[in-house]
């Protein structure tokens, strides 16, 4: 079996702070990461090479050359073969974009069983990329997994709602995006962190996936940021008394509601 | 096209490097000088903060074929139904969608997928619905992507809506990245905000990125439609008109089979919220006072569209809740949206355990509890007097 | 933080990483419901075996990742002791477990026994003390009588750390009664020989975590391969074992040490009593002062002495008592103290302090108690001295 899993470099968005008098980040200090259900997604895969031995396990990313990082990551985890794809033709794609860059790279590999992701990244939380992918490849997705088993040629996964799960029958090719509950994560080895020390990781251009031009990047990208903005900056330490209780019930209801909370 | 940085004005101050939310910008290590990297997505964040004009967004202006972007009108609201029920999404997003769609001036449709769904489309007119498309295939009897998205693609290719909508849920947010991949469109995740430029029949679309410290607003000027995902909640449901009706559109349609099949569905989630995970959190100490009066604190939970409730040491040690539920130290850490103490002083092993919480409301009557220290708003109050006025609020 | 350059080696410096990430993030939140219930930290040590930390004292040709640089096994237990040395003995009491064969047992025997240790397949312990035999190691009473190609071990072993839990055991036996030490021989028995059993676990003070256990012999029949070396080598074999793995108790003691230490620092800068933080009252911060001397002072001696090995000292009995008696005597110290330091909080089961001081009263009772490393430093100056008296 071959497992292609995408993962993504993303700032630890859980250090990043607001400046308060500035109102813009502060980012210093805020190291790059392995995408945290990204690890989740690898997981999977690594289980899934343990309980079926002759498994492959490529780990994929599209990024800026610092990004070889995460996959040295995933090979000192147990990924036996890496991608990176870099080019500045990618810059400033969005979810349309980035999927079909992706998918041209795994296209170029020999073919996927599965191709797993993380459920989302935590820096642009849109959850589009999986789904896209395996739109791009023409096989089926799963989003939102939990579990998945692998037998004869297709898969069983279970796959959460808002207050349940169902359970599938996938065949496979297929692509599953992949939840936190789904597992713990393992850490790296020391053997495989050794291995990854030594491993030179050469960057994959748009040219060498064979990508359309015309699909890349920026320009091919159907949506546009217009504006980037903080959120009104936390009012902070407020404290009403002294007054009737159905008036400060009614103060915070309505400062939840002005503030988009409820 | 992007980011251009001109070398010969930057100074190397650095500024700009500091800004940019997507660490897309460093200085070079020769001479201090910025470039970009592939990270860059061309927000416009960095722009203003140089202060010798040497960056400037250079855009391909595209010219989209403006006849054939005026082909598509009319703004769509996928009706999530599950089990034949239509979801609350759905109607909070026709509820916004009404008040687009009359800015707009175009009608306000519902997309209706499923099998022998009953009169899921009488609702959907009642609560705004010009006209409904209803797919009845048995393909579509459970939700799969595959099916799901061949059918939206199909009703988009055939009537060419200018914007559609869906609710940013497991099937959302599951099945809609396809459909924008098979109709070449835009799609935006998880907006909070929504708005419309009349002018340039733009979808303004405001969602938090970056773990919620930032906010973005995303346009998508040169294709149709316009699609996002709408967080649930965020938007009200509007009040339903009862005998209000409108166009029902039966479309017929030659699916594919579907290849994923559901075996088995469970509910398993029917009891409590599980602190651990939970977006709002309704939490009682030792003010609570009893075990019976964690009733008062489920109203709330409730009032809050589903909180999960968590407890204080004490009123766990008091053996007042299961420990399941305890915030602090010794129990669960919580990071939700909105956290609301009740009756909890606030001793240091609890504040570990939630202090990171987005927003905290503390309700306790000692005006000088340590609580009061981290609370973004605190109410000095008894909590039997202000929780049960806070609920009525709160239903209003 | 600032630290001294103890010369560590990159695999030395990594593998400290490595520990210090996964005891704050595997470790730390199960130390407390390990020390409330007891069970053994099973899925704790797979893991280890799956990031190749099982094998650092086993060299390579057997399936480790030791080269002569005995620092990397030592801070692998000092890191998981800053979180739990419940955890920690049970990890490294598998070197304990296969010391007497790396040190005692042919080829043959090594290529067998060591490379499902080295991988974390299995597990090891090391079986000496009996009822009537602690400090006292010579007069063990389990004995293995030769019956053909096999020996047949009768006799009951106390308090062995990993016991039940582990799968290959270094047992020691008298062989020939009328030789006393020098009758004892040292074997290799797999769980599940016939005849091999195991008592009740035993429910202690501190280490909870870890499985104490009697193994328990009844005409259990061993092969005659499985003797270490030859018959009557097992006393040289037992305290040879000693001579290295006191430093590793001592790496115990220093890691659990500055966990304690480091809990007590930041409770003080955020503990606040009549306006301040208690850290700035000058009674307190001189209390914690001395911790971090004491602390500083017992790695620096423990380093050394393995270092000292490592380059091929003969002679380290005296400094591996040392820095087992010293680094165990720092730890329950500065535990105290931190117990102290967090005042009443410090006596409850919500802040890790009072398990951090039951756990380090083992350290200076286990591989010999303090009194016994002080006799062995004692008895090494007065034959040191007596050579210098002499000339």
């Amino acid at each position: 079996m071959h497992i292609v899993v995408c993962v993504k470099q993303v700032p630890n968005t859980t250090q990043v702070r607001i400046n308060p008098e500035t109102n813009t980040l502060v980012r210093d200090g805020v190291e790059s990461i392995l995408n945290p259900f990204d690890e989740n997604a690898l997981e999977m895969a690594l289980q899934l090479k343990e309980k079926h031995p002759g498994t492959k396990v490529t780990v994929l990313t599209m990024g800026p050359p610092q990004a070889a990082e995460v996959l040295k990551e995933a090979v000192g985890r147990g990924a036996d073969a890496v991608v990176l794809l870099c080019d500045r033709a990618f810059a400033g794609s969005d979810t349309w974009a980035t999927s079909y860059a992706l998918s041209t790279a795994i296209r170029k590999m020999e073919p996927a069983d599965l191709v797993l992701f993380g459920k989302q990244a935590i820096d642009g939380d849109t959850a589009q990329v999986g789904p896209g992918v395996a739109d791009w490849l023409g096989i089926p997705c799963v989003a939102y997994a939990r579990k998945i088993e692998v037998a004869d040629g297709k898969a069983v996964v279970e796959r959460n709602f808002e207050d349940g799960y169902e359970k599938l029958d996938v065949a496979l090719p297929c692509a599953l995006t992949v939840l936190k509950e789904a597992n713990v994560p393992r850490m790296a080895s020391l053997r495989g962190k050794m291995a990854a020390k030594k491993l030179v990781i050469a960057p994959m251009t748009a040219e060498a996936v064979g990508a359309d031009p015309a699909k890349l990047g920026l320009n091919a990208s159907p949506t546009r940021v217009v504006k980037i903005f903080s959120p009104p900056p936390k009012t902070g330490g407020v404290k009403w008394q002294g007054e009737e209780p159905a008036v400060l019930a009614q103060r915070l209801a309505d400062l939840l509601r002005e503030r988009k909370l409820i | 096209m992007g980011l251009k940085i001109d070398l010969d004005l930057c100074t190397g101050c650095g500024a700009c490097v500091a800004v940019c939310p997507f660490c897309a910008l460093a200085q070079r290590a020769a001479d201090g000088k910025v470039e970009v990297n592939e990270a860059c997505t061309a927000c416009g964040a960095c722009l203003e903060t140089c202060p010798v004009g040497a960056l400037s967004m250079e855009v391909a202006e595209k010219k989209a074929d403006a006849a054939a972007l005026d082909a598509f009108r009319g703004l769509w609201v996928f009706a999530e139904q599950r089990g034949g029920k239509v979801q609350e999404v759905a109607y909070e997003l026709l509820g916004e969608g009404r008040v687009l769609a009359d800015k707009l001036g175009v009608e306000l449709c519902a997309v209706l997928l499923g099998h022998q769904i009953g009169n899921c489309a009488a609702t959907l007119f009642e609560h705004g619905a010009d006209k409904v498309y209803v797919v009845d295939h048995p393909a579509l009897e459970k939700y799969t992507a595959e099916p799901y998205s061949e059918a939206m693609s199909a009703l988009i290719k055939k009537y060419k809506p200018e914007v559609v909508l869906a609710g940013a849920t497991s099937m959302g947010r599951g099945f809609i990245a396809r459909v924008a991949i098979q109709v070449n469109a835009g799609l935006t995740a998880d907006c909070t905000e929504l708005g419309v430029d009349v002018d340039k029949r733009l979808l303004l679309q405001t969602r938090p990125a970056f773990g919620g410290n930032i906010m973005a607003c995303i346009v998508c000027p040169d294709h149709r439609p316009q699609m996002a995902t709408v967080r649930p909640k965020v938007f009200k449901q509007p009040a339903p008109t009862a005998g209000r009706t409108g166009q029902l559109v039966a479309e017929k349609l030659d699916l594919k089979d579907p290849v994923v099949k559901v075996l088995e569905t469970v509910n398993a989630m029917q009891n409590e919220v599980n602190v651990a995970g939970a977006e709002f959190i309704v939490t009682g100490g030792r003010g609570v006072g009893g075990p019976e009066n964690f009733k008062l604190l489920a109203e709330l939970a409730e009032a809050l569209g589903g909180a999960a409730i968590g407890a204080s040491r004490a009123a766990v040690d008091a053996g007042w809740i299961s420990s399941f539920h305890q915030v602090g130290q010794t129990g669960k850490t919580v990071r939700p949206k909105i956290y609301v103490a009740c009756g909890v002083s606030g001793q240091i092993q609890h504040l570990v355990g939630m202090n990171s919480s987005d927003t905290i409301i503390a309700i306790n009557k000692d005006p000088d509890a340590p609580i009061f220290g981290v609370a973004d708003v605190g109410i000095v109050g008894d909590l039997f007097q202000v929780v049960p006025e806070l609920v009525k609020a709160l239903k209003k | 933080m600032s630290e001294l350059n103890y010369g560590l080696s990159e695999l030395a410096l990594e593998i400290r990483a490595m520990v210090r990430e996964f005891a704050e993030s595997r470790v730390k939140p199960v130390r407390a419901e390990l020390d409330e219930t007891g069970h053994f930290p099973t899925e704790i040590l797979r893991e280890l075996g799956k990031m190749d930390l099982m094998g650092l004292y086993i060299p390579a040709e057997y399936g480790g990742t030791f080269e002569g640089d005995s620092m990397p096994n030592l801070i692998a237990v000092e890191e998981l002791s800053r979180i739990c040395i419940g955890v920690s003995v049970s990890f490294a009491a598998n070197g304990l477990g296969a010391d007497p064969i790396l040190i005692g047992a042919s080829d043959e025997q090594k290529k067998k026994f060591l490379p499902p240790l080295a991988s974390g397949e299995k597990w090891a312990a090391y079986a000496l003390t009996e009822p009537n035999a602690g400090s006292d190691a010579g007069s063990i009473r389990t004995t293995a009588v030769k019956k053909g190609d096999k020996y047949v071990l009768n006799g009951t072993k106390q308090w062995i750390t990993n016991g039940g839990e582990a799968d290959i055991y270094t047992v020691f036996a008298v062989t020939d009664k009328n030789r006393g030490a020098r009758g004892v021989s040292c074997f290799i028995v797999e769980k599940g020989t016939p005849g091999f059993k195991f008592g009740k676990k035993e429910n202690k003070l501190g280490i909870r975590a870890s499985a104490t256990r009697e193994l328990i012999f009844e005409d259990c029949e061993v092969p005659a391969a499985n003797l270490i070396g030859r018959e009557g080598t097992g006393f040289i074999w037992a305290m040879k074992t000693f001579d290295v793995s006191r430093p590793g108790i001592a790496a115990q003691a220093v890691g659990l040490a500055q966990g304690a230490l480091d809990e007590a620092v930041l409770y003080a800068k955020v503990r606040e009593q009549f306006g301040k933080p208690i850290i700035a009252n000058q009674g307190l911060s001189w209390m914690l002062a001395d911790m971090a001397t004491k602390v500083e002072t017992a790695r620096a001696l423990t380093y050394a002495t393995v270092q000292s090995i490592d380059r091929g000292a003969k002679d380290y009995s005296k400094f591996s008592a040392m820095c087992k008696v010293y680094a165990s005597d720092v730890a329950m110290q500065v535990t105290t103290d931190a117990v102290q330091v967090f005042g009443g909080y410090g006596y409850m089961k919500e802040y890790p302090v009072e398990k951090m001081m039951r756990d380090a009263k083992i350290l200076q009772i286990y591989e010999g108690t303090n009194q016994i490393q002080r006799d062995i430093i004692g008895l090494a100056l007065n034959k040191e001295y007596g050579a210098v008296a002499k000339k």
